[in-house]
């Protein structure tokens, strides 16, 4: 700590910060642009001027940008020196001179940094007479708005999107007055976290277009605490509602999981919410719809089978839901509905993570590791946000080399520039290439059994403890080795892996490699596939096959299937065979699919946006996400109709159930303190979901009753759906809207945190729900090296960011992003094959039954041998569960395809 | 004068001819270079060109012997690969008025290389670019050429002089713009990137091309280097007229009998150069002001005419020796319109990096214009001068725009009434428009 | 099989063209470093650069087209529309313009009746304006071609154009 005199005020603040950072951090309020929590400092835009003083005597001083100027103990400055004032009133001038006037047609308006920036210097007459500098705007694709006229050329979005998200396509083209941020040609942004530029542009350039097509001003929207249901890396979100219908979907700060940014999908994806295929209201095969008393009647029914009901529960929906269910037909008859083979992984996973003896660490411990081993998951794909921390982590090298430099680390471009080539080692062993590869020190693309065997061999190397695989070649011990004495000599080595390979041998393989790592801070995460796949796992119960045996033995007839769509688990065939013979089948959930569609009783289950409940992240987080507005009529969360079923119910409330779960399972002991629960009041006040601004709330309905209808209540959370309620003293990582005087836009974050990029106060959302204990032992169960077979493919899932997430899938901006149904293959086997990328090939099992026609897609990354197919697409579900299949030319059509 | 005094262009004989290899080396070329490389160590030369007062001749007159000496030498903690230092001869002049580099590399390309190799020996950088703005095609040439017979000759390459120094140089013309002659912009413009300046610190002696030691200089300074290797420190002292040491490129171009280019001991007098070398006004022109240095150099008048050329002096008197070349205002020439002239050229050579330069350059463009049209406003001036001091020194990111407000803040100044005879109203009615 | 992969836009390049900028490549420590000269090597070659032969280049540098054309469009001498045979520069600094760069222009463009930045109807010429050449003490200049011409007359204009 130093000690710095700013207007004549001592303040202690934090050696390693830039002046303004240290500012903020203090609750100062000093305009800025250029700058970013994140991003550092360039001094670019010159808002943040202050006068510094060379010493006591010093009265002159001299305009100093806060954000280019280290702190230093003794230091003397002011903000609110005439000359600094001035300075930064005609600097916003300046800016304005080419900004259009037209705030309340923007939709920026009323969450603009600029706006605030503009008020809080107190510029407010235009000398300038001239024209104003207009320019074209570019379509970007479904997500983002450009609007360049609104552009004050701060630099924030081309830095966020290249420099610290790795695109490429977005760039400051032309000179001078005339700069323009934007593509080479129209074209859809390309980059998976661009939807982040919403939030970095400090004006309405670049604005939500999904937002667009519903717009409603910030402070007219209803929010409340929430967290991503997209991937299972449990990113905490702020969505807004207004008027029953979710409008968006922004980054809420969690200092230790995603810290400012999103990625598409989960910013993207909500879509579904809104979707015309929601099941809106309980159903009886064959008869209309029912009334919810009808169908909970029908249930309590249903469930007096006299033999055991199956209970399928599902890795997307709650903890509380997966609980009631477990406990409404026993702990005997639970299963948890996974694909067989992510079962078995999950429970390793479980397992490992659980008494491994390994830290699996957060977002933020992840952007802290100096070298980084991927086994066999593309993180880009099946957990973006991830992708974006791992893609900072690789920057340590060059902070190191900074640092002896004497340059800051917030020096953002001054780092950079130290080299590119200067990377912290990350070696990626995938399927095929990655969006990491640029920054990878080396990738290698090998089959499952290859990764892991490489996996294994590097284990070996770093600790000749562990099991060697036989007949290495000696390139790939040469590589073994290579990455091991890049692991052995890091301080803190990271290894991530995951399910996305379904290989049993790569999620050991990546746990003998964390265990024989030197270092004691050496961490290993496992990506997992959905939101809640950790929860379910740590859950657990029963293989969905033997389910399926249940029935067709007649030991039971009779299904509850919670927010799963059992195609997406089994075959096709079993599947149909299953609900087939089951004499009453029951699925709760929200969206129409394959599965809903035999339901004899379908219920129509609230969204996360409609609902409350705690989902455990691939972290090992418990986290609640809470209803930002009252589902439909009709319409519950999946835990209500379970309480509901269940005679004399124990759980009248969600509290109920999550404190019942939290007894039931040590592990989930902690879940109760994930956030607080109904009865939490702040000064005998709930807290409202809706800013104090909240326009209309008396007119929105008056086309239908002029009378104001109440409120509706809330009697499962600390929530209000109201603007009344405790305002102040409201807890951090509990505040729907972030918002402070005169700090409209969401740079306010800083006002809510310990210090800036720092924890929030009072503590991050969420808890962490254990610490890994034991040691483990190694796994020694290496698979053979891959041979391809021939004439035969082995199958591989390759996840994709738009179109793998069986939810995000069904938000149409989204779809439009995914990828086309295709048959990727190596160059080489598409010449066996004698195909070109467009030509279509037929998917046979090995029985010789033809399950799909793809089009071709070379992809030269990928090993020969390997047939790589898009996981969880529609089109594609029957091929998804075949290992080895054969294939087939079966004409030329499309043509040329990219 | 006899020629020991213009080391610089004791070669170049006249307008069109250049010196060629074997010229060069009959007047003791590239014996400064054996000099350092066989007889003295690194530290040493580099306190040679510092105890010789060489001053950088790019505009800001730092003592290039002080640069070299800041580069890290030993072994600076970093890792190996950050030993790699890089020597850049910045040969980007674009600064209008500004017309002194052009001569020395069209027409003694081997002085500059000769300078180079010294001062990449003195700081031991293995690899140097001469950055070249791309308008310079002849110059091109002739440096290309003369790299080929450097290294033909051993003077590049490995061992050069049988040492372990080893050096090449490449010659990296730019398509680019004024903005590219700053020294951090130009570092960014050879990596490839966009010509934003960089922010100092780091300086790019610790942190210059691709994050390596790197150290620019200008041209003329380079060149400056040989002599003093060769004929010692103390000769080189002896030079200089005034405070500063050496001879200097003076140039002065507009309405004057023999407009040119001239080397003179630092510290000549402007009088001596107007009157004597450029043979004073043209006929019927009257001397009304002088940008010293180049178009970022600030006014003087004419009672400054006995101001000596060197940096303190012409600081003193308020404005900068800049590159050395005057610029002339006549009294037929409205320095409003001259003005413009300066400013839209600094508004289109805004890189667009900082705001006050991006938009407060434009804006001063517009207010200009306006005022021309006869469409100005008495408080006009208040923005003009207010411009000025929002865009000085300290407050936009590089020097580029407070260098365009320099002859603008004088000109508000000295010439008030030639703006405000321009505003409706103004001289007739007193100020209502 | 290394076809099919390796096939890619830079096909539109000459191979003179490929080879040149190849040769530069090995002066930098990164490929980037060549952009610009990449591209005045395409000019060099077609007058202008295409967006083809931008998207061509780019891909041959391992850059995205967005940042070459960031390049591109921040420095002056990149032509990104076609332009005559011979390119005529004048200079339009100060000490330029104090002796008579605006007549100068006005002749140019005057005598092949075009505007600035167009090209002349025989494909021949087009006139730009550019900063300081460097040459003020023979003010006013212009640059045709690669070629400076100092001290511009009347008659010095007449010449070039070959009226
Ligand atoms: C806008 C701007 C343009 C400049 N242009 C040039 C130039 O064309 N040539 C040059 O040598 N220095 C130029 N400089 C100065 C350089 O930044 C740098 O100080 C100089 O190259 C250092 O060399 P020296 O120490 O030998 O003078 C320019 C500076 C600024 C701010
Ligand atoms: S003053 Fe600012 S905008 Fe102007 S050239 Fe320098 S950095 Fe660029
Ligand atoms: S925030 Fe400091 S200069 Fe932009």
């Amino acid at each position: 700590m130093v000690t710095i005199e700013i207007d004549g005020v001592y303040y202690q603040v934090k050696t390693e910060t830039s002046l303004l950072s240290a500012c903020l951090a203090l609750g100062l309020d000093l305009p800025y642009f250029c700058w970013h929590p994140a991003l550092g400092s360039v001094g670019a835009c010159r808002q943040c001027a202050v006068i510094q003083y060379h010493n006591a005597e010093d009265k002159q001083g001299r305009l100093v940008m806060a954000c280019m100027t280290p702190v230093a103990d003794g230091m003397r400055v002011s903000i609110d020196a005439d000359q600094a004032k001035q300075f930064r009133a005609e600097n916003i001038e300046l800016l304005m001179i080419n900004h259009p006037h037209d705030c309340p047609v923007c939709e920026e308006g009323g969450e603009c940094h600029l706006q605030d920036m503009t008020v809080m210097t107190g510029h407010t007459v235009r000398r300038y007479r001239g024209r104003k500098r207009t320019h074209k705007n570019q379509y970007l694709g479904p997500f983002i708005n450009h609007e360049m006229n609104r552009c004050i050329a701060c630099y924030r979005c081309v830095r966020f999107y290249n420099d610290y998200a790795g695109g490429s396509d977005l760039q400051t083209l032309g000179i001078n007055n005339n700069v323009y941020f934007g593509r080479f040609k129209d074209g859809a942004l390309e980059n998976e976290f661009s939807g982040n530029l919403v939030e970095v542009c400090p004006t309405g350039v670049f604005t939500d277009k999904t937002f667009s097509d519903h717009y409603a001003r910030k402070w007219d929207l209803q929010t409340a605490p929430s967290v991503c249901v997209h991937c299972s890396l449990g990113c905490n979100i702020a969505p807004g509602e207004r008027y029953s219908e979710l409008r968006r979907v922004i980054n809420r700060y969690n200092g230790e999981v995603n810290g400012y940014f999103l990625c598409d999908r989960g910013r993207f994806g909500y879509g579904f919410v809104n979707s015309p295929e929601r099941i809106l209201k309980p159903v009886i095969k064959g008869q209309t719809e029912i009334t919810t008393e009808a169908a909970d009647h029908h249930f309590r029914e249903l469930l007096k089978s006299d033999r055991p009901v199956i209970g399928i529960g599902s890795p997307r929906a709650s903890l509380e839901a997966n609980f009631a269910l477990r406990t409404l037909v026993g702990e005997e008859n639970f299963f948890p509905g996974l694909d067989p083979t992510e079962h078995v992984l999950l429970e390793a996973i479980n397992g490992i993570l659980r008494s491994g003896g390994i830290h699996s660490p957060s977002l933020r411990e992840v952007e802290q590791a100096d070298a980084v081993l991927i086994l066999g998951e593309d993180v880009t794909n099946s957990a973006p946000r991830l992708a974006l921390s791992l893609r900072q982590a690789v920057r340590n090298a060059a902070f190191e080399l900074a640092g002896t430099l004497h340059i800051p680390s917030w020096q953002d471009a001054a780092v950079r520039n130290l080299g590119k080539q200067l990377r912290s080692p990350l070696f990626i062993a995938g399927v095929c290439s990655t969006r990491l590869d640029d920054v990878a020190a080396r990738s290698y693309w090998g089959s499952p059994d290859d990764i892991a065997r490489l996996g294994f061999a590097i284990a070996y190397h770093l600790d000749n403890q562990a099991p060697e695989p036989g007949d290495l070649t000696d390139a790939d011990h040469a590589l073994a080795a290579m990455i091991a004495d890049n692991l052995r000599s890091a301080k803190r080595p990271l290894v991530v892996s995951g399910t996305s390979c379904a290989s049993l041998a790569v999620i050991q393989a990546a746990f003998n490699v964390a265990k024989a790592l030197p270092s004691k801070d050496r961490q290993l995460t496992f990506t997992v596939p959905e939101s809640n796949s950790m929860g379910l796992a740590i859950i657990g119960g029963r293989r969905l096959q033997q389910a399926f045996e249940w029935v067709h033995e007649g030991l039971s007839d009779t299904v509850v299937i919670l927010e799963n769509d059992l195609y997406r688990r089994a075959q096709e065939q079993e599947v149909d065979a299953f609900l087939q013979a089951a004499a009453h089948v029951l699925v709760i959930d929200c969206l129409d699919n394959k599965t809903t569609q035999q339901a004899e009783l379908l219920l129509p289950a609230a969204t996360f946006a409609e609902s409350e409940g705690t989902l455990v992240s691939n972290e090992g987080r418990a986290q609640r996400y809470f209803p930002v507005y009252p589902p439909p009529e009709n319409v519950r969360g999946s835990w209500q109709w379970l309480s509901a079923a269940a005679e004399g119910s124990k759980w009248r409330h969600c509290d109920a159930l999550t404190s019942a779960c939290a007894e039931t399972f040590a592990d989930l002991e902690a879940i109760t303190r994930a956030a607080p629960d109904a009865n939490f009041r702040i000064n005998g006040m709930k807290i409202p979901r809706q800013p104090h601004r909240y326009s209309g709330r008396t007119a929105m309905l008056a086309n239908i009753n002029v009378s104001e209808p109440q409120q509706p209540l809330d009697p499962e959370t600390p929530f209000a759906f109201s603007m009344e309620g405790a305002t102040a003293n409201v807890l951090s990582a509990l505040e729907p809207v972030i918002w402070a005087p005169g700090w409209n836009s969401n740079q306010s974050i800083n006002k809510f945190q310990d210090d800036i990029g720092g924890h929030l106060q009072g503590g991050d959302y969420g808890v962490r729900l254990f610490e890994a204990a034991g040691s483990g032992d190694w796994f020694n169960n290496i698979p053979q090296a891959f041979k391809p077979d021939q004439g035969i493919w082995h199958l591989v899932l390759l996840q994709h960011i738009f179109g793998s997430e069986e939810l995000s899938l069904r938000s149409p901006p989204l779809a439009e992003r995914a990828l086309a149904p295709c048959a990727m293959l190596n160059p080489e086997d598409a010449g066996t094959l004698a195909v070109i990328s467009g030509d279509l090939v037929e998917i046979k099992s090995l029985n010789g039954k033809t399950m799909v026609s793809l089009p071709v897609r070379i992809e030269p990354s990928l090993p020969a041998g390997l047939l790589g197919i898009t996981a969880g697409l529609p089109e594609t579900l029957q091929v998804n569960k075949l290992d080895r299949v054969t294939l087939k030319k079966t004409g030329h059509t499309t043509g040329e395809q990219s | 004068m006899d020629k020991w005094d213009k080391p610089l262009t004791k070669n170049i004989r006249s307008e069109r001819a250049f010196a060629t290899l074997t010229d060069y080396r009959k007047t003791g070329g590239y014996q400064g270079m054996r000099k350092a490389i066989t007889e003295l160590r690194p530290k040493e030369v580099q306190q040679w060109v510092k105890d010789a007062g060489l001053r950088g001749r790019g505009g800001a007159g730092f003592s290039t012997g002080l640069k070299w000496s800041l580069v890290p030498m030993g072994y600076n903690g970093a890792t190996d690969a950050h030993q790699t230092r890089y020597l850049v001869a910045n040969a980007d002049e674009m600064e209008p008025g500004a017309f002194k580099d052009r001569l020395l590399l069209e027409q003694d390309p081997h002085q500059l290389l000769e300078g180079m190799i010294i001062a990449a020996y003195a700081i031991q950088a293995n690899i140097a670019y001469i950055f070249m703005r791309g308008e310079y095609h002849l110059a091109a040439k002739r440096v290309e050429n003369a790299l080929q017979e450097a290294r033909t000759e051993g003077y590049l390459g490995k061992h050069i002089l049988q040492s372990d120094f080893n050096l090449e140089i490449y010659l990296h013309t730019s398509a680019g713009r004024y903005i590219c002659g700053e020294e951090t912009a130009l570092i960014n413009a050879l990596e490839g990137k966009r010509a934003n300046p960089r922010a100092k610190p780091p300086f790019t002696v610790v942190s210059g091309l691709w994050g390596k030691p790197t150290v620019v200089n200008n041209v003329e300074t380079l060149c400056n280097v040989p002599h003093i290797l060769q004929n010692g420190v103390e000769w080189y002292r002896g030079l200089g007229r005034g405070s500063d040491t050496g001879t200097k490129l003076f140039g002065a171009s507009g309405r004057l009998k023999y407009p040119g280019l001239w080397e003179l001991p630092m510290g000549t007098p402007i009088r001596e150069i107007i009157e004597e070398h450029a043979g004073g006004m043209r006929d019927g022109y009257k001397l009304r002001g002088l940008l010293p240095g180049g178009a970022s150099t600030g006014f003087l008048l004419p009672e400054h005419l006995d101001v000596l050329m060197d940096y303190d002096a012409v600081a003193k008197a308020g404005s900068r020796l800049g590159t050395g070349t005057m610029i002339i205002l006549d009294d037929k020439t409205c320095p409003v319109r001259m003005l413009l002239n300066i400013e839209e050229f600094f508004a289109q050579e805004s890189c667009g990096w900082c705001t006050p330069c991006r938009d407060g350059l434009p804006w001063t463009v517009t207010l200009l214009r306006d005022i021309i049209a006869g469409r100005g406003r008495i408080e006009d001036l208040d923005t003009l001068a207010g411009l000025t001091r929002m865009l000085g020194p300290g407050n936009t990111f590089c020097a580029l725009a407070p260098g365009a407000m320099e002859p603008l803040q004088g000109a508000l100044k000295f010439f008030r009434e030639d703006f405000e005879q321009y505003i409706p109203g103004k001289l007739a009615a007193g100020g209502e428009d | 099989m290394k076809n099919q992969t390796e096939k890619s836009s830079f096909e539109g390049l000459s191979p003179a063209e490929i080879q040149e900028i190849n040769a530069e490549i090995s002066e930098y420590e990164d490929k980037m470093a060549v952009s610009t000269e990449a591209l005045k090597i395409i000019q060099k070659h077609r007058r202008w650069v295409s967006d083809e032969c931008l998207v061509a280049v780019a891909e041959l540098l391992e850059l995205s087209p967005a940042h070459l054309e960031g390049v591109a469009t921040f420095d002056n001498l990149i032509y990104r529309q076609p332009v005559g045979k011979t390119v005529i520069h004048y200079c339009n600094s100060v000490t330029c313009w104090m002796l008579g760069s605006d007549q100068v222009r006005e002749r140019l463009c005057r005598h092949l009746d075009v505007e600035l930045g167009e090209m002349s109807a025989d494909g021949e010429y087009t006139i730009l304006p550019i900063v300081c050449l460097g040459a003020c003490d023979h003010a006013p200049v212009v640059m045709v071609g690669d070629e400076l011409r100092l001290d511009i007359t009347e008659d010095a204009v007449n010449e070039i154009l070959g009226r």
